[in-house]
């Protein structure tokens, strides 16, 4: 009887291991890309390192203690939030707007489908680099270059005319909205696929109760959608508190720390000051930051089902 | 018995991930490199190699340059450096990798036949990759790098532009400058334009009047702590920034362009003036062939005391210490920077060559910048180098001054307090 309950034994242990061999390779390629990368980020926080050398000072949390009285990289906080806040209002206002207009039988649906959907494919260099042109600011013989002030004058409002991404009141703001141009395709598509999926008998069943258009909107068009908004705002969040791409293709390394944000201080921490160590513990926190946002999300849309 | 050779198989495959060594082929040299404008030079120098000695040389391009530093960077920690490659990064950063073993000491090379290499080379050139005696960063002394090309940064004036204000020699001293500035503003011409969305072209411009109107051992001093940013001369430097942005004289929105941008500005005529180095003369030729200009030095402000301009070498090559084909990669190198090669490298890139016996053959703007490389002095062969976090704050204060939003009195107390912090950090460390 024991050797048959030990033979069972080792014929399940084989059994589990053949199973688990199975499961191995993804396990290994999730460990190796995945967790060892971030174990390997919060390791160096925790050091001072210059990128090259095989030796790392271990500093323990001194690198976290810097980083809280680091006043630049609480401004580059509050810019990312400054982008973040005109990116969920206009941007997301506008995808919801046109998502809307083309949920009607309205002519060209496809052609204005297809058209909103480009400034998200494009490269954010080639945006930044194309808006820098409109924006530019210099003149030549007297007329100005840059699109936007060439019109402005042209259209007798010369007074308008700024240096849009060379004055620290203005750059910011240029670059949110031009954020928001390349962005707003994607909540477009998002909460378009949401439209659709609303069953037309709803709106009828509304409209058989005598409610009209705001009515309809607000009691079954908004709550149906709902978690779909709430994706949209996670992602614009997401999106937008990790822009970095457009402000270096924008503005360079311009304009003292006014278009700093929190990526372009981690890279300048890396390349520029080789401080390797400091930079991930910007890393780190930055993602705590991005978490802890995401998880109110989460909480807010789990809320908003029960409700 | 299926399972058991299954289970062996999954084993064996995942056990075998990244420990097969890549073979090296040792009649290939590989080299990275990170120059556009020049792959196609090189690749043709490449032909040309294996021609002549059989010997193949696998050139890769991996551009931009932020971009190829992070590759060599993240190459050097996992140990995957090819046999050539370049260093863009500051001297403590090549100090680095020559102290992990990553470069190779070219010294003997340099010295064999009474130092028939070096002495082709520009001297300047050398100083880049040289560490002398009693270095600061403790690195056996020795050339660690062979100069491609030699660059220096200077203004650039568009002759028809001046001849409109009826200008036709170039300003000396900073108060002429001023003038002719202001005449062209009167006219509608902007004055001077650089890539002062680069933090780096801030530095270098700044530094250029730092050591004209203090000289060099002021600055040094500053580095060393000894002297502080409040110090009135380098006030002087900051209120250069200001003046040039109160009076107009910069072209609008200079602090967010890039260099590339400013390239455009000063090739289409929109500025009279800019800030540029010598490998400004192919992107000039291929934005507007028609351009009529001349290299200056920056206009003195101390008469008394020279104008020190940044160059040196433009591009080095070194090679790697642990490659299995050193002594090809090191003849390839002396082969690259012959008289001949050169000449062509100078010919083909329109760069001035690091071969001073290739001198013959280059354009006469390019020799307008060869001319003054007797006054070039480069960060990597000072004796010290400025805190990385002192020089970012030094550069983006000089961006505040020019949009008008700090004055050079608060910029200097700002820099000096960053200063004071590195200062009293590095104390620290060395208790």
């Amino acid at each position: 009887m024991p050797a048959i309950r030990k033979n069972n034994l080792l014929a399940k242990a084989i059994d589990n291991s053949v199973n688990f061999s199975f499961v191995l390779p993804a396990i290994a390629i999730f460990s190796i890309f995945y967790i060892y990368p971030f174990y390997d980020i919060f390791n160096l926080s925790l050091h001072e390192w210059n990128g090259i050398s095989s030796y790392r000072e271990f500093v323990g949390l001194a690198n976290f203690k810097e980083l809280m009285v680091d006043k630049i990289w609480w401004k580059s906080i509050w810019h990312a939030g400054f982008i973040t806040i005109i990116a969920l209002t206009f941007q997301n206002m506008l995808a919801f707007s046109l998502a809307l207009v083309c949920d009607r039988q309205i002519r060209l649906k496809k052609f204005y489908r297809t058209v909103f959907f480009i400034p998200p494919v494009l490269s954010e260099i080639v945006v930044g680099l194309i808006w820098q042109w409109i924006l530019y600011a210099g003149t030549q013989s007297g007329e100005h270059i840059g699109l936007l002030n060439y019109v402005l004058v042209k259209s007798g409002l010369p007074h308008l005319v700024n240096n849009w991404l060379s004055n620290p009141k203005t750059a910011l703001t240029c670059i949110a909205l031009v954020h928001c141009w390349k962005g707003f395709g994607w909540g477009f598509i998002i909460l378009l696929a949401g439209l659709q999926t609303i069953d037309s008998q709803l709106y009828e069943a509304a409209r058989v109760d005598g409610a009209g258009s705001w009515k309809t909107f607000r009691h079954v068009t908004l709550p149906m959608m709902m978690p779909v908004i709430l994706v949209v705002i996670i992602l614009t969040v997401l999106g937008s508190m990790q822009v970095f791409i457009l402000i270096i293709s924008m503005v360079g390394q311009g304009l003292g720390y006014h278009t700093e944000v929190p990526v372009t201080r981690i890279l300048s921490s890396m390349m520029g000051t080789g401080r390797y160590g400091y930079a991930c513990a910007m890393g780190v926190s930055f993602g705590a930051i991005l978490i802890t946002i995401s998880a109110a999300f989460k909480y807010l849309s789990n809320k908003t089902k029960q409700v | 018995m299926k399972r058991v050779l299954s289970l062996f198989l999954c084993c064996f495959l995942i056990l075998s991930i990244g420990c097969g060594k890549k073979k090296k082929d040792s009649n290939t040299i590989t080299i990275w490199h990170w120059m556009t404008d020049r792959h196609k030079t090189f690749e043709s120098l490449a032909q040309k190699y294996e021609e002549q000695t059989g010997i193949k040389v696998q050139i890769d391009l991996y551009a931009p340059s932020d971009v190829f530093t992070h590759k060599i960077i993240a190459s050097a920690q996992a140990r995957v450096l090819p046999d050539i490659y370049g260093i863009l990064d500051k001297k403590k950063v090549f100090a680095s990798f020559i102290e992990n073993g990553f470069v190779a000491d070219l010294t003997e090379e340099f010295k064999k036949n009474d130092s028939e290499w070096e002495k082709a080379i520009f001297p300047k050139a050398l100083d880049v990759n040289r560490f002398k005696e009693g270095n600061i960063y403790n690195i056996r002394p020795g050339i660690y790098g062979a100069p491609l090309d030699v660059t220096n940064i200077q203004m650039l004036y568009n002759r028809k532009l001046l001849e409109k204000i009826g200008v036709k020699t170039p300003p000396v001293t900073f108060e002429d400058f001023i003038n002719i500035a202001e005449s062209l503003k009167r006219i509608g011409i902007s004055s001077l334009v650089s890539g002062w969305g680069e933090l780096w072209m801030i530095e270098c411009f700044a530094s250029n009047y730092a050591f004209n109107i203090m000289g060099e051992k002021k600055v040094m001093d500053t580095f060393k702590g000894e002297v502080p940013y409040t110090d009135p001369d380098w006030i002087k430097v900051f209120s250069i920034f200001k003046d040039l942005a109160d009076r107009g004289i910069l072209v609008e929105g200079v602090v967010t362009k890039p260099n590339k941008f400013a390239e455009q500005d000063f090739a289409l005529e929109r500025a009279a003036f800019a800030f540029n180095g010598s490998w400004c003369v192919n992107v000039y030729n291929d934005m507007n062939p028609d351009l009529e200009y001349g290299a200056m030095l920056p206009p003195s402000i101390n008469p008394k005391l020279p104008m020190r301009i940044w160059g040196g070498a433009g591009s080095s090559f070194v090679v790697n210490q642990d490659s299995t084909n050193k002594d090809k990669a090191i003849a390839f190198l002396k082969w690259i920077t012959n008289k001949e090669q050169q000449s062509y490298l100078a010919k083909e890139t329109k760069n001035l060559p690091s071969n001073r016996q290739a001198l013959s053959d280059i354009p006469k703007i390019l020799s307008e910048f060869a001319r003054v490389m007797d006054y070039t002095t480069y960060p990597s062969i000072w004796e010290y180098n400025e805190a990385a976090l002192v020089s970012e704050k030094f550069n983006r204060g000089i961006q505040s001054i020019i949009i008008g939003e700090k004055t050079p009195q608060e910029v200097a107390e700002e820099v000096q307090a960053v200063k004071q912090k590195e200062l009293e950090k590095a104390k620290r460390k060395r208790k």
